[in-house]
C-alpha cells in the first residue's frame, strides 16, 4: 500500500507542477506533507481551481463542490488519500 | 471642479426588457429576466440559468438596423444607443463635436466561437465575415458608423467596470472641452466563452442568483447593452427637454490584491466610492441610493458590503443589486445601471434586491427587497467592480 | 501645461530593450512578419506572477516596468494600457479547449488571462499600485486614446506621473487569418526592402512600448509632448491633408518649424498612395523617416513611433537605418509623427526637444 501511495504521490507532484506551470521547481522539492495553499508552496484560488480541472483529467474524480477544496487540497499527502479513497469506491 | 456634465437621455436593453420603458415595468413588478438558456447554444443549457435579451439575431436587427449577419454584441448596442440618442432629442448634432465611447468584453467573440469551431481543422475553412468584427472596437465603429458619429470614437475594456469607466472618461472628454455631447456606455452579448470561462472559476449560481443574501452560491451571467447621453452645460439652453440629473462625482480605483477575487477589506471598491465621492463634493449620508455592483458571488458582496460598512458607517442609504433582475450584464453592467440610476433620479424610484430572504450576517444593513415610489431620491452611487481589480463608481446627482 | 516624456521603453522586433545604442544593429526579416526580441524576464518580473503569464503579459509588464526605472518612480499616479487584439494566445487556448473538450473539464488561467486588461491589472498587482487604471481597445485608435487619457489626467491633477503604453502580439493563428484577409505581402520580403516594394501587402508586426508622462518639469525628461489629435476615416486625402494643417494651426505651428516627419508608411500599395501624396503637398521639402519596416504593421504601432521620435530627440540624431543623413549638424527641435492604419484610423503626434 505504502508504495502504490509513494507513487501517487510522486505523479501528483509532477502534474501539479505541470498544471500549475511551477517551471522553477522538481517534484522532490514539495513534501509529501508540506501545505500547498497559504503557507508552503503558496498556492492561490486560482491554482484550486487548477487542481480540481486536475482531478478529473487524471483521475476522474469531480469534486462535488469548491468547499470541500482547502480539505483536500491541504497537502500531497491529503490529496493522495482522498483520490485513493474514491477511486476504490468507484471499483 | 469644472462645469457640470449633464445626462440628456437614455437607453437600455436587457433581458427585463428592450428599452426604458419595459425595464422600469419589469422592475417596478418584480419580473427577473433569468430563465433558461434560449438562443446560446451550450451543454450547459439545463444547468445554469442566464438573463438573455428575449429576442433572436433577426429581431435585433430589425429593431437596431444593423445586418443581422453582426456580432449579437452590435446588435444590442446600436438599440440602445438609438434610444439614448432618440431620447436626449439634440438639434443640429451635425455641428456639434459628438462622441461615441463605448465599452465590452467580448467583442464579436460570439461569431469567433463559431469561426473557430471550422478553422480548428483546417486553416483555410472559417467564413471571413464571422471574425471581422472580432475586435472590440469593431463592434463600437460598426455602431458609430450607423450613428453617424465620427468627430471621436473610443472603446474601453476593463472586464465588468467597462462601461462605468466609459461614461467617465466620456465626461472628462466633455469637462476638458474636447466634446459637447458623448453617447457614453457599454455593451456585450452572452457567448460559449464567456459563459464557460466563469464556469470554470465556480461562480456561477445553478439557480437563480441572490445578491447580498447570506446563502448566495454565484451569478448568473446576462446580456444587455445600456447608454447614456453626456451634454455640456454649455448645450443646456438649446435642449428641448429637462436633462435627467447631472454626472456629479466619479472615480477608478484598482484594488490590486488578486487577478480575479476582490480583497476581504473591499480596498479597491472604498477607494472607488470615497473618490466619487470626493469628486462631487458630497458626504456619504448625501447619497439617497447606491446601485450595488452585487453580482451575487461569495466574494463580492462580502467586499463590497465591507466597503460600505466602512464608507457610510451607521448612515447606510437604501441600496439594492439590479442584478438579482438583469443578471450579471459583464461589459455593458455599468452602462446599463447608470441608466436605471438616472431613472432613479426621475422617477424616485428605489428598486428591490429579488431572491434576499436571509441578509448576510457580517453587515449591519440590508437591501431594500420592495419597489419604493415618491422616494426622495437625490444623488445615487452606481458600483461597478470588476477582475482585474479594475473598481469604478459614478454618482448621478438630482439638478437644482 | 506641458506634458513632458520622462522615459520610454519598448519590446520590439529591433534591438530596443534595455540597450543604451539607439538603432545601432538593426535586424533584419524576411517573411511575413516581424517578431519582437525578448528580454530574459527572470530579472524584471517575480517568479510567482511570471507563470501564468503569456508572452504578450511578460512584454509588456517589462516595458512598463523598465519605464518606471528609468524614470525613477516606484508608484505611477495611474496606469493606462492599450491593446487592440488583446491576449490572443491566452484566447486561442481556452477557445480550443472549449470547442475541443466539448465545454468540459476547462481551466480557468487561460480565460482569466485572456481578458483585454490583464496587463495593466498585472502591472497593478505587481506594483500594489491603487490608483486609476484603464485599459483602452480601439483598434488603431487605442493607444491614441491612451496618451489622451494620460493628458487629461495630467490637465487635471498636479505633480502627476503616468504609466501609459501599448501592447500588441501576434500568434500563429492571428496571422493566418490576418492574411487571409490579404494584409500582407504574397511574397516575402525583406524588411529593409518593405517601402520600395510598390506591391500590395505590408508585414506583419508587433510590440509592447511603454512612457512615464508626467506634468512636472525637469532636466531628466526626454521630450515634451505638444499635442495629440485623431481623425476617424476621413473621406478623401485633401480631408486629411486639411486636417494636418489644422492641428498645426492649432499649435500655433507652421510646417517649416517641423524638422522631421515620422510617417506610418508601411509598403502596402494602397495605403501608401496616402503617404505619397502628402509628400507632394503638405510634408513636400520636410525631411521624412518611416519606421514600420523596424516594427511591422499593428494597429497599436504608433507606440513605436513615439518611443522613436523621443530617442532622435533625446540623442539629437537620427541612427543611418532611418535612411537619413542627419550631419546638418542643425538640432532637432521639433517632430511631427503622422500614421494612418487601414486609412481608418489618423493620428498626429507633436513633440518638441527638452
Amino acid at each position: 500500500m505504502e508504495l502504490i501511495m509513494d507513487k501517487l504521490m510522486a505523479d501528483l507532484k509532477r502534474q501539479i507542477i505541470a498544471q500549475l506551470n511551477l517551471k522553477d521547481l522538481k517534484p522532490e522539492d514539495i513534501g509529501d506533507d508540506e501545505p500547498l495553499f497559504v503557507e508552503g508552496l503558496g498556492l492561490d484560488s486560482i491554482d484550486a481551481l487548477e487542481l480540481i480541472v486536475l482531478l478529473q483529467q487524471e483521475y476522474n474524480i469531480k469534486l462535488s463542490s469548491a468547499d470541500e477544496g482547502p480539505k483536500v487540497f491541504y497537502s500531497v499527502k491529503t490529496m493522495a488519500e482522498y483520490i485513493t479513497a474514491h477511486q476504490s469506491q468507484k471499483e | 471642479m469644472g462645469n457640470p456634465v449633464l445626462v440628456a437621455g437614455v437607453g437600455v436593453i436587457s433581458a427585463i426588457g428592450k428599452n426604458t420603458a419595459e425595464s422600469l415595468d419589469a422592475l417596478e413588478s418584480g419580473r427577473a429576466g433569468m430563465g433558461e438558456m434560449h438562443w446560446l447554444n451550450s451543454v450547459h443549457k439545463s444547468k445554469l440559468p442566464v438573463a438573455e435579451v428575449n429576442l433572436n439575431n433577426e429581431d435585433l436587427a430589425s429593431l437596431g438596423g444593423l445586418p443581422s449577419s453582426v456580432s449579437r454584441t452590435a446588435l444590442l448596442s446600436i438599440i440602445a444607443a438609438k434610444e439614448a440618442l432618440a431620447d436626449a432629442a439634440i438639434d443640429n448634432l451635425e455641428h456639434l463635436r459628438v462622441g461615441f465611447i463605448s465599452a465590452n468584453t467580448v467583442g464579436g467573440m460570439d461569431k469567433t466561437e463559431n469561426f473557430f469551431s471550422e478553422f480548428i481543422s483546417n486553416p483555410q475553412k472559417g467564413k471571413l465575415r464571422d471574425v471581422i468584427h472580432h475586435e472590440c472596437g469593431s463592434i463600437t465603429e460598426l455602431v458609430a458608423d450607423h450613428l453617424g458619429i465620427r468627430h471621436y470614437i473610443s472603446t474601453i475594456s476593463t472586464a465588468c467596470s467597462s462601461s462605468a469607466n466609459s461614461i467617465f472618461f466620456a465626461a472628462r472628454l466633455i469637462k476638458n472641452n474636447i466634446l459637447d455631447v458623448a453617447v457614453a456606455g457599454g455593451t456585450d452579448a452572452l457567448t460559449k466563452f464567456t459563459l464557460n470561462g466563469f464556469n470554470t472559476l465556480m461562480i456561477l449560481d445553478p439557480e437563480f442568483c441572490k445578491p447580498f443574501d447570506e446563502n448566495r452560491r454565484g451569478l448568473n451571467l446576462g446580456e444587455g447593452a445600456g447608454y447614456v447621453v453626456l451634454v455640456s452645460d454649455r448645450l443646456i439652453s438649446s435642449l428641448k427637454k429637462q436633462p435627467y440629473c447631472s454626472l456629479s462625482g466619479y472615480c477608478n480605483a484598482n484594488d490590486a490584491y488578486h487577478q480575479t477575487a476582490s480583497s476581504p477589506e473591499g480596498t479597491g471598491s472604498f477607494l472607488a466610492m470615497k473618490g466619487a465621492l470626493k469628486q462631487s463634493g458630497l458626504n456619504p449620508s448625501d447619497i439617497s441610493y447606491i446601485n450595488l455592483h452585487g453580482t451575487g458571488t461569495q466574494n463580492n458582496d462580502i467586499s463590497e458590503g465591507t466597503a460600505i460598512k466602512l464608507l457610510f458607517d451607521g448612515h447606510y442609504p437604501k441600496m439594492s443589486s439590479t442584478k438579482s433582475f438583469t443578471g450579471h450584464t459583464l461589459g455593458a453592467s455599468g452602462g446599463v445601471e447608470a441608466v436605471f440610476s438616472v431613472l432613479a433620479i426621475r422617477h424616485g424610484f428605489v428598486y428591490p434586491n429579488l431572491r434576499l430572504t436571509t441578509p448576510m450576517k457580517e453587515l449591519p444593513f440590508v437591501p431594500e427587497i420592495k419597489f419604493l415610489k415618491n422616494e426622495k431620491i437625490d444623488h445615487v452611487l452606481s458600483n461597478s467592480f470588476g477582475f482585474g481589480g479594475n473598481c469604478s463608481s459614478l454618482i448621478f446627482s438630482k439638478l437644482k | 501645461m506641458q506634458v513632458f516624456i520622462k522615459s520610454a521603453s519598448s519590446i520590439s522586433p529591433q534591438k530596443t530593450f534595455g540597450q543604451s545604442s539607439f538603432l545601432t544593429e538593426p535586424v533584419e526579416y524576411a517573411g511575413k512578419k516581424l517578431t519582437c526580441i525578448e528580454p530574459d524576464y527572470s530579472g524584471i518580473i517575480d517568479s510567482k506572477l511570471i507563470r501564468r503569464m503569456s508572452r504578450i503579459i511578460k512584454m509588456g509588464v517589462a516595458a512598463a516596468a523598465a519605464s518606471l526605472k528609468e524614470a525613477k518612480i516606484t508608484m505611477p499616479d495611474a496606469i493606462i494600457t492599450a491593446t487592440a487584439y488583446g491576449c490572443l494566445e491566452d484566447t486561442e487556448i481556452f477557445l480550443k479547449k472549449m470547442i475541443q473538450n466539448k465545454e468540459e473539464m476547462l481551466s480557468p488561467t487561460a480565460f482569466i488571462q485572456s481578458t483585454h486588461n490583464t496587463v495593466g491589472a498585472q502591472i497593478a498587482l505587481m506594483l500594489k499600485c491603487h490608483n486609476y487604471n484603464n485599459t483602452f481597445v480601439n483598434r488603431g485608435f487605442s493607444f491614441e486614446s491612451a496618451i489622451l487619457d494620460a493628458i487629461l489626467m495630467l490637465q487635471e491633477n498636479e505633480n502627476n506621473h503616468v504609466l501609459a503604453g501599448a501592447a500588441d502580439e501576434i500568434i500563429d493563428t492571428s496571422h493566418s487569418i490576418l492574411s487571409r484577409f490579404g494584409l500582407y505581402k504574397n511574397e516575402p520580403v525583406s524588411n529593409f526592402d518593405l517601402l520600395q516594394s510598390g506591391t500590395k501587402g505590408t508585414m506583419n508586426g508587433e510590440g509592447a512600448t511603454f512612457f512615464v508622462l508626467t506634468n512636472q518639469a525637469s532636466k531628466e525628461n526626454q521630450a515634451a509632448l505638444d499635442a495629440i489629435s485623431t481623425f476617424y476615416k476621413p473621406q478623401s486625402i485633401t480631408e486629411t491633408e486639411k486636417n494636418i494643417l489644422s492641428f498645426l494651426k492649432e499649435q500655433s505651428t507652421d510646417i517649416n518649424e517641423i524638422d522631421i516627419i515620422i510617417t506610418g508608411k508601411n509598403g502596402d500599395s494602397r495605403g501608401d498612395e496616402i503617404y505619397q501624396r502628402l509628400s507632394h503637398s503638405v510634408f513636400k521639402t520636410k525631411k521624412q523617416v518611416h519606421y514600420k519596416y523596424l516594427c511591422g504593421e499593428y494597429p497599436t504601432s504608433t507606440a513605436f513611433a513615439l518611443w522613436v521620435a523621443i530617442k532622435i530627440l533625446k540623442h539629437q540624431s537620427i541612427p543611418s537605418i532611418l535612411g537619413m543623413n542627419s550631419d546638418s549638424g542643425k538640432p532637432i527641435k521639433r517632430i511631427l509623427i503622422y500614421n494612418h492604419h487601414q486609412n481608418l484610423h489618423h493620428s498626429l503626434f507633436l513633440l518638441s526637444a527638452c
